[in-house]
């Protein structure tokens, strides 16, 4: 089943090319930046590294945002979507890390620390696969219309940001004429944008809060420069249909408890309605190894390498934790990919002390989860609620940042060392949000 | 050569157009106004193969008697046609001492049905049958017979095995009226034109009363009972063995919570009597999510969140005016067969039903002949993802596209997809539909209900048979998946 | 003389500083709440002709995908984006093209010119 291996001309990636070895170092699952990042750092390091992709070509998620506000971190350059992805792409297809599309590992078996088994099925057959190590990018899913809550009768035209965006900017397709859109968040935003620019009617954004979930920057150029309303403090209750086709939305506004308020029912007509309420990590594979699932997170629960409970088996960007930027799903590939390199050197990934975060006074999550206390750790993390003004605290290490403002919609990121996480006395870490003075 | 004609594709038609199929001498035609099958009824029911034993065998003798030979017919029929199906076995869980007492005269019932195996159990013995149940129930009623089918594949499966043995499916054709001529029907008119018949079945489901209005039969009447639902992704803890029940009142039948032959978690009926013009209200409420929600906690010891659900939806069901199935042949018109009313436990019942009904067309025709090159079974399509990696190589080796998973939820390659449409045009589908993909092959049907695959299906679609997006419908008729090209709008070509 | 304030929230940077300009006989008299120097320059701009960079996409003929994604090279007038994103719909290119190939030229006479930001390679068999 095997062929020889031929590295297809710059930049040609739609046929698949060939899984060549029974054994890696690592296997990484999924061809987003998060993966790609990991196997660039991973293969840089010297491992065999093999990345495995379901859909036809490499690059996950940003193929197909073609807005720019991509790379500002990482390369320091505002780049859309796929010219990101791309610089990733181009540069793996110039070494030698083996890579396959159109494949899905169909079953994942921890064997031993140093071996893990997978079944990958393929147009080209089932392989079975042996790795030292794991890194899981497979990105995230978003959530549903049925997930928020939205009753009615079930009619075409109802789609996530996603999938319109899939439609619209990868083939070209129209999904509707008149659009409201549900979740102000940046996703939501922007696709609000994008339905205008080509010609279609933005009947409004819906958002449940009573702030706009988005960068403001984007509330600017998405909805005002195009006079988008946005609707705060309401939600889609339900939808009508005419001809199988959705005709409206029931929108009705909410109390500071996110219930409905009676009487202010209100329909919208509209062809389409765009859901953007968020994502979710997919993490069906690492539930099948046993994974311990973070519920705040919904991703799987790691320490500082961003190991899961799993030895051996790490995970990066949106599959580890929604992330904001992209720079940071690539962080976390790289990340994930030092560390794989670490566990296969030592054979393993050691404990110093266990350490538990905790979550204190307004942070609603955060990764990891846990600590080894063997290296600096890099924290992501997000607030329950808007504030001002406060320190963002490790309590037991006694150690505070100032922060100006810290928004459930902003991500933050904190990088601790070592040394100051040697001060811990404790087995827990609380990672807190209090007011200054 | 007899033309019979069966009006609806619902399980009931497609069950009693199987069983014509096995004879010579007759011409079996399905119509359904829906472009595929099983659109109706049968999309959305709680999917149960009943055991039987809450029939009352005075009130309903046919209903009980059919029901029971269709639940016996069923363990065949999964086998003939490779049906997904499992059998449980259910317990009615009593929650209170009343509860628990109206729960003796199902024994009496089944006795009486011929229902084997049905007894009372204790709460000791019924939380070791099933750990899921409420610690809080006192008892129950278990019934060892119980079993669950996927009802869409069930009536595919029927439907190809029909096509197979020389039926034929007109879809996306609506019956309109029924011609009658020196008190025999002797045509149907649809929507494509009209079909001579020599007999003509009435199995519309929710729309039988119209039909029969058609050929002049006006003694009762049809009204749709809502029942909703909420479906739980496959990936919640939560997953009872046994098909559970709360205890009926004077007032509901029920809550059932049942993992169906998917592996996913579904809780429902409500039981909402609709006003009869209401036959498309197909539609889930608030309120009725939340009283199924409650009414399952009070049989389960734990549900999942509702955040975990994977879809809502809502099922109507045909309750005729008379409380009972209507089944006859009438000699005014000649010709007139009916299989209307048919509400819960009809599915049960279906292939029952398609024995009684043929047997009665049967016997009033002559020179019928037991076919003997009748085929009785058909094969599913295969699932590359679950079948062992030898025999999975040689599909793909085959065909490439089993090799390539497009729904990652389900695990479904391109092969299956482009199989189903293959199998969709055989039966004569109008129009291949995103729905009819999804009831096939169970792509769209998972976590994601289709965000992640769908866009990518309808791509690969277009690129393969050249059906554009935006000619593809969700479910007929005006449900279009896509409107026009992107840049078609600022052309100014609104049409589309 | 006329004066006159404007809030502007500055779109450079995710940070989107609120920039508050004051502006007498249309001329700028301060610029205050920017955070850094990009951030007064687009303020400077913003006031009078404000400016965007419009994404689209253009039909690929013979690609691997039907579209190939595009932006202006440039920032354009905001209230030129409809317009402009009209002017792409009648184009259509041909496979194969690459990241920062030319696709249109001075886009509606505005010396800016359209760039491919996604490849579309030749499709195969
Ligand atoms: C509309 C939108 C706008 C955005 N805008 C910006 C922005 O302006 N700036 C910014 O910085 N970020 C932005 N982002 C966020 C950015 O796209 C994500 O952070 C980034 O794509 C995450 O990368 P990832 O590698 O973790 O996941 P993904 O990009 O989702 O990649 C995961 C890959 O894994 C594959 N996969 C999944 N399951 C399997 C499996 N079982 N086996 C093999 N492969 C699998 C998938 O097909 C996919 O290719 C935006 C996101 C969206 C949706
Ligand atoms: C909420 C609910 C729960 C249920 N649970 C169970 C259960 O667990 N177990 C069980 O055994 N039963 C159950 N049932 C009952 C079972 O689902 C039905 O009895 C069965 O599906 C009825 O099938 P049918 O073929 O008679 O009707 P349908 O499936 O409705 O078929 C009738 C067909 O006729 C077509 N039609 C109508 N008018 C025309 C026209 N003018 N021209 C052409 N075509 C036309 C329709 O499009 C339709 O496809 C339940 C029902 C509901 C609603
Ligand atoms: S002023 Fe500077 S820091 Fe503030 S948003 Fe603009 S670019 Fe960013």
């Amino acid at each position: 089943m095997l062929s020889p291996k031929s590295k297809p001309s710059y930049g040609v990636i739609v046929v698949p090319d060939r899984i060549t070895k029974k054994d890696y170092d690592t296997v990484v699952i999924g061809g987003g930046p998060a993966g790609l990042a990991a196997a660039l750092k991973a293969r840089e390091k010297g491992l065999e590294t093999l990345v495995v992709e379901t859909r036809d070509r490499l690059g996950g998620i940003p193929l197909q945002c073609i807005h720019p506000g991509f790379g500002i971190h990482y390369f320091k350059e505002d780049m859309t979507g796929p010219e990101f992805v791309y610089r990733f792409i181009d540069k793996l297809l110039s070494t030698d890390i083996d890579y396959t599309v159109k494949s899905y590992v169909n079953m994942a078996e921890y064997v031993s620390p140093m071996e893990k088994k997978l079944e990958i099925i393929t147009p080209y057959g089932t392989e079975i696969v042996r790795t030292k190590t794991i890194i899981y990018a497979a990105g995230a899913r978003e959530r549903t219309r049925y997930e928020i809550g939205i009753t009615g009768p079930n009619p075409a035209g109802i789609m996530t940001a996603g999938e319109a965006q899939t439609l619209m900017d990868m083939y070209g397709v129209m999904p509707g004429k008149k659009i409201l859109i549900v979740g102000s968040g940046d996703v939501g935003l922007i696709m609000a944008r994008r339905f205008v620019l080509e010609g279609a009617e933005v009947v409004g954004v819906v958002e449940i809060l009573p702030y706009p979930s988005g960068l403001i920057r984007n509330v600017q150029q998405c909805l005002k420069d195009y006079g988008i309303p946005l609707l705060l403090s309401h939600m889609v209750i339900s939808v009508k249909q005419r001809n199988g086709r959705v005709s409206s939305a029931v929108v009705v506004k909410v109390d500071e408890n996110f219930k409905p308020i009676q009487g202010t029912e209100n329909e919208i007509e509209c062809d389409t309605i765009v859901i953007a309420a968020g994502l979710k990590p997919r993490t069906k594979l690492l539930e099948s190894l046993g994974a311990q699932i973070d519920p705040r997170t919904k991703g799987p629960v790691v320490n500082e390498y961003f190991e899961t409970t799993i030895p051996g088996v790490f995970a990066a960007g949106n599959a580890l934790i929604i992330n904001d930027y992209v720079d940071y799903a690539v962080e976390q590939g790289e990340l994930a990919a030092l560390a794989a390199t670490k566990y296969v050197d030592e054979k393993g990934i050691r404990i110093k002390k266990p350490v538990k975060i905790v979550l204190g006074r307004n942070m609603r999550l955060i990764v990891p989860q846990m600590l080894t206390l063997t290296s600096d750790a890099l924290f992501y993390g997000r607030v329950a609620r808007p504030e001002d003004n406060v320190w963002l605290s490790f309590k037991e290490i006694g150690f505070k940042i100032p922060q100006l403002k810290v928004l459930p919609s902003i991500m933050i990121r904190q990088k601790i060392r070592l040394d100051k996480l040697r001060m811990l006395e404790t087995d827990t870490l609380t990672v807190e949000v209090i007011p200054r003075d | 050569m007899y033309r019979t004609i069966i009006i609806g594709a619902g399980i009931t038609g497609l069950s009693i157009a199987r069983w014509l199929t096995r004879y010579r001498g007759l011409q079996v035609i399905v119509i359904d106004k829906e472009p595929d099958v099983g659109w109706g009824v049968t999309k959305a029911n709680t999917s149960i193969i009943h055991p039987c034993h809450e029939e009352h065998p005075d009130k309903h003798p046919l209903r009980s008697k059919l029901c029971l030979e269709g639940h016996n017919l069923w363990y065949k029929w999964v086998k003939e046609l490779e049906i997904p199906a499992k059998w449980p076995g259910e317990i009615i869980v009593a929650t209170n001492d009343e509860e628990l007492k109206g729960l003796h005269k199902y024994i009496d019932y089944a006795y009486r049905i011929g229902v084997p195996g049905v007894r009372l159990i204790d709460r000791g013995e019924m939380l070791r049958l099933e750990p899921w149940i409420n610690p809080d129930a006192i008892g129950g009623l278990y019934a060892p017979t119980a079993g669950t089918i996927n009802p869409m594949m069930a009536a595919i499966a029927i439907a190809e095995n029909i096509v197979d043995n020389g039926g034929k499916l007109l879809l996306g054709t609506r019956v309109e009226d029924i011609v009658v001529r020196d008190g025999k029907v002797v045509a149907v008119e649809t929507s494509k034109g009209g079909i001579e018949a020599d007999i003509v079945v009435n199995a519309a489901g929710l729309y039988a009363d119209k039909i029969s209005r058609m050929a002049g039969i006006d003694d009762y009447s049809i009204h749709p009972r809502r029942g909703q639902y909420l479906l739980f992704s496959d990936r919640v803890d939560v997953k009872p063995n046994k098909i559970l029940h709360t205890a009926p009142t004077p007032k509901t039948k029920g809550v059932y919570a049942i993992t169906t032959v998917d592996g996913n978690l579904l809780i429902g009926p409500t039981a909402e009597d609709l006003p009869e013009e209401a036959r498309e209200e197909n539609t889930t409420t608030h309120q009725g999510l939340d009283f199924i929600y409650e009414m399952a906690s009070r049989i389960l010891r734990k549900l999942p969140p509702r955040n975990k659900v994977v879809k809502t939806f809502a099922g109507l069901r045909p309750e005729p005016s008379t409380g009972t199935f209507i089944i006859r042949f009438h000699e005014k018109p000649w010709g007139f067969v009916e299989a209307a009313g048919i509400r819960s436990p009809g599915l049960t019942a279906a292939p029952a039903i398609g024995k009684h009904v043929s047997k009665l067309i049967i016997e009033r025709l002559e020179n019928i002949e037991p076919r003997k090159d009748w085929r009785s079974k058909r094969q599913a399509i295969p699932r590359p993802a679950y079948m062992a990696p030898r025999e999975r190589d040689k599909l793909i080796r085959e065909n490439p596209d089993y090799g390539w998973i497009i729904c990652v939820c389900r695990k479904v390659s391109l092969g299956e997809i482009m199989e189903a449409v293959k199998r969709m045009k055989k039966i004569g589908v109008p129009e291949i539909t995103l729905d009819g993909i999804k009831f096939r092959t169970h792509s769209m049907y998972g976590d994601c209900q289709g965000s992640q695959c769908r866009p990518h299906i309808a791509y690969l679609l277009w690129k393969r048979l050249g059906i554009q997006p935006w000619r593809i419908t969700t479910k007929g008729d005006g449900s279009k998946y896509a409107f026009t090209e992107v840049k078609a709008l600022l052309r100014g070509d609104r049409g589309a | 003389m006329t004066r006159q304030v404007k809030k502007i929230i500055c779109i450079v940077c995710p940070r989107g500083c609120e920039i508050t300009v004051e502006l007498e006989d249309g001329k700028i008299k301060s610029i205050k709440g920017y955070s850094c120097p990009l951030g007064k320059q687009y303020a400077e701009k913003e006031v009078v002709n404000p400016e965007r960079i419009l994404m689209s996409i253009v039909e690929c003929v013979g690609g691997d995908l039907p579209v190939v994604s595009v932006k202006t090279a440039k920032p354009i007038p905001l209230s030129r984006m409809i317009e402009a994103s009209k002017a792409l719909a009648d184009i259509a290119v041909k496979a194969p093209v690459e990241i920062g190939d030319k696709i249109f030229e001075n886009l509606l006479g505005l010396g800016v010119d359209v760039i491919a930001t996604r490849p579309c390679h030749e499709q195969r068999g």
